[in-house]
């Protein structure tokens, strides 16, 4: 059984306790509480150097430090604070910080509201158990033999065939029915590699859909996109080893991976709303009368500080840009202005919960909205590296572990 | 009376509470009666979303769950509360591990109500212990 050394601040009263507890068991890992006595509390505090006012805060810290002394044995590390609260967001991240710098525990952390469900913590919760029980698995560098890859995510379905560390086939389409979308972008993907179905060795499926995908292909990998999309995103940039952090805006939620050596030690997932989402983008294009494909070069053709869009909130970001149309402003100023919108969010809301390490290698569907990345570049102070086939890194990411399980 | 008692899990200040004939009003009580009801399977306290909604009686939707969680247990209990004995600086064996806002907010209702209030610092010694005893006593007997 995985443990996972709980460091949390409210779970108990915020009636969420049981979904954390419900979310390990599901992925067969267990929540547990390193060991601290009443009188190790303000000696861990005075080390660790930050004194919040909040006992239960305290507790952590005290619990952190065993961890970082190897007194308390765990596998990984969840904290968890309740969100909009100030003082426990501090503690939360440098408390990540310190186990980081201290172990070499995976790390996840996560904000929540008493409305938290263990679906929610399922995706973070597998991938913490796959970084622990998979850990030569995900180290793999090379796809060999003839592997798909299938990523069934919430916006499109993507297949890829690779044969010998190859992408040798591949395809994608808006997700409608889970299957009749998987078997639609594989046939094209296996009839562009020129292979049949009896040919392929391995699969691996992934994204929303990859348990009922898993079942229907008998495949050999069914692992969540957060491990899977990070060995897809540095094999395709050609980053396996060193440092990088993996941005993935989704169309639903999402993604900032630190990696190191292919090898995922700290992310954060979701976004408090779609605002901060591909799907945001999508509306835009939309109201502009334009596919989201065009967005991204009318974007580069802007300047965002022309055009006042700064919601938090998707509906009320379409108000702005309502007004803002209204006003007479260019769809190019208003594009920028979407995609400046969208970048500022995601590094507000998530790249404050990781240590953002270079390169950034940004990633899926939105990556390939120019106008985003030159966005994120902004925001950031660094231009993200987008490799090519970056919308299909999942299914990538799928067909190089799944042939991990052809040998030996 | 009803005494609510802070720290609200403070097993020292329910035992004088409760030798003094009074009704300590403690969290371990109020979560007793929750861990009780069978139809919810919620452990380690059986603390359901609908408990923590009524935590909004006290405090809005921008306070964390976890203060609104915390008042919704203490919340009736200083509503009910016809004195209090309060600690203050008090270890973290002596009671509650816990959020410093809720505790904030506690006081603030328990003041807001306006009922007899003893407040009492932690004893550093023998000698303070036995009259911080004698100081809450005397306080609970007044009461009757």
């Amino acid at each position: 059984m995985i443990k996972i050394a709980q460091l949390s601040c409210g779970t108990e009263y915020s009636s969420v306790q049981y979904e954390i507890d419900k979310a390990a068991r599901s992925v067969g890992a267990s929540m547990t509480y390193p060991d601290v006595s009443a009188s190790d509390i303000d000696a861990a505090v005075e080390r660790f150097g930050f004194k919040p006012q909040s006992p239960q805060l305290k507790l952590m810290i005290a619990r952190a430090v065993q961890l970082a002394d190897r007194k308390y044995d765990a596998d990984a590390v969840f904290i968890a604070t309740c969100f909009r609260c100030a003082e426990g967001a501090l503690v939360r991240n440098e408390l990540r910080r310190f186990i980081q710098d201290n172990t070499k525990l995976p790390v996840v952390t996560y904000s929540f509201t008493e409305r938290l469900k263990a679906a929610q913590l399922l995706t973070r919760m597998e991938a913490l158990v796959t970084v622990v029980t998979r850990k030569e698995l995900l180290a793999r560098e090379r796809q060999t033999g003839v592997t798909v890859g299938l990523d069934s995510g919430s916006s499109t379905t993507k297949a890829v065939v690779m044969i010998d560390n190859v992408i040798a086939g591949k395809d994608w389409t808006p997700s409608g029915d889970v299957i009749r979308s998987a078997e639609t972008v594989l046939e094209n993907a296996l009839k562009e590699a020129g292979v049949l179905m009896k040919d392929v060795e391995a699969i691996g499926t992934t994204g929303y859909g990859r348990y009922r995908l898993g079942k229907h292909y008998n495949a050999k990998l069914v692992q969540e996109e957060l491990t899977v999309n990070s060995k897809g995103a540095v094999w395709l940039a050609n980053k396996q080893r060193g440092e990088a952090t993996i941005l993935d805006i989704g169309g639903m939620d999402n993604k900032a991976i630190t990696v190191r050596d292919g090898v995922p030690d700290n992310f954060t997932m979701g976004g408090i709303c779609a605002g901060a989402s591909g799907r945001f983008l999508e509306m835009v294009s939309k109201r502009l009368k334009i596919e989201v494909t065009e967005l991204g070069s009318l974007a580069d053709k802007g300047d965002w500080r022309n055009a006042k869009m700064n919601s938090y909130c998707s509906v009320f970001g379409i108000q702005d840009l309502v007004t803002t149309l209204g006003d007479g402003k260019t769809f190019e100023d208003v594009a920028a202005a979407a995609c400046h919108s969208v970048a500022e969010q995601v590094y507000e809301q998530q790249l404050q919960e990781i240590d953002v390490r270079h390169p950034i290698i940004q990633v899926g569907g939105t990556s390939l909205i120019s106008g985003l990345v030159k966005a994120v570049g902004e925001v950031l102070g660094s231009k993200p590296i987008v490799p090519e086939n970056s919308q299909y890194i999942g299914a990538v990411g799928g067909a190089i572990l799944s042939s991990g399980f052809l040998e030996g | 009376m009803k005494i609510f008692i802070d720290p609200p899990n403070s097993l020292i200040l329910f035992d004088l509470v409760e030798r003094s004939g009074h009704e300590p009003l403690s969290t371990m009580a109020a979560i007793q009666e929750k861990i009780d009801r069978t139809e919810i399977d919620m452990p380690p306290m059986n603390l359901s979303l609908e408990d923590v909604m009524l935590g909004l009686k006290y405090a809005g939707i921008e306070v964390p769950s976890g203060v609104r969680g915390r008042l919704a247990v203490w919340g009736p209990m200083i509503e009910a509360a016809e004195a209090a004995v309060i600690m203050e600086d008090c270890p973290y064996s002596f009671g509650c591990v816990g959020c410093h806002r809720a505790n904030l907010m506690v006081r603030y209702m328990i003041k807001r109500k306006n009922i007899p209030v003893l407040n009492v610092n932690y004893p550093n010694n023998e000698d303070e212990a036995t009259d911080l005893v004698v100081e809450i006593r005397e306080f609970l007997e007044g009461l009757k």
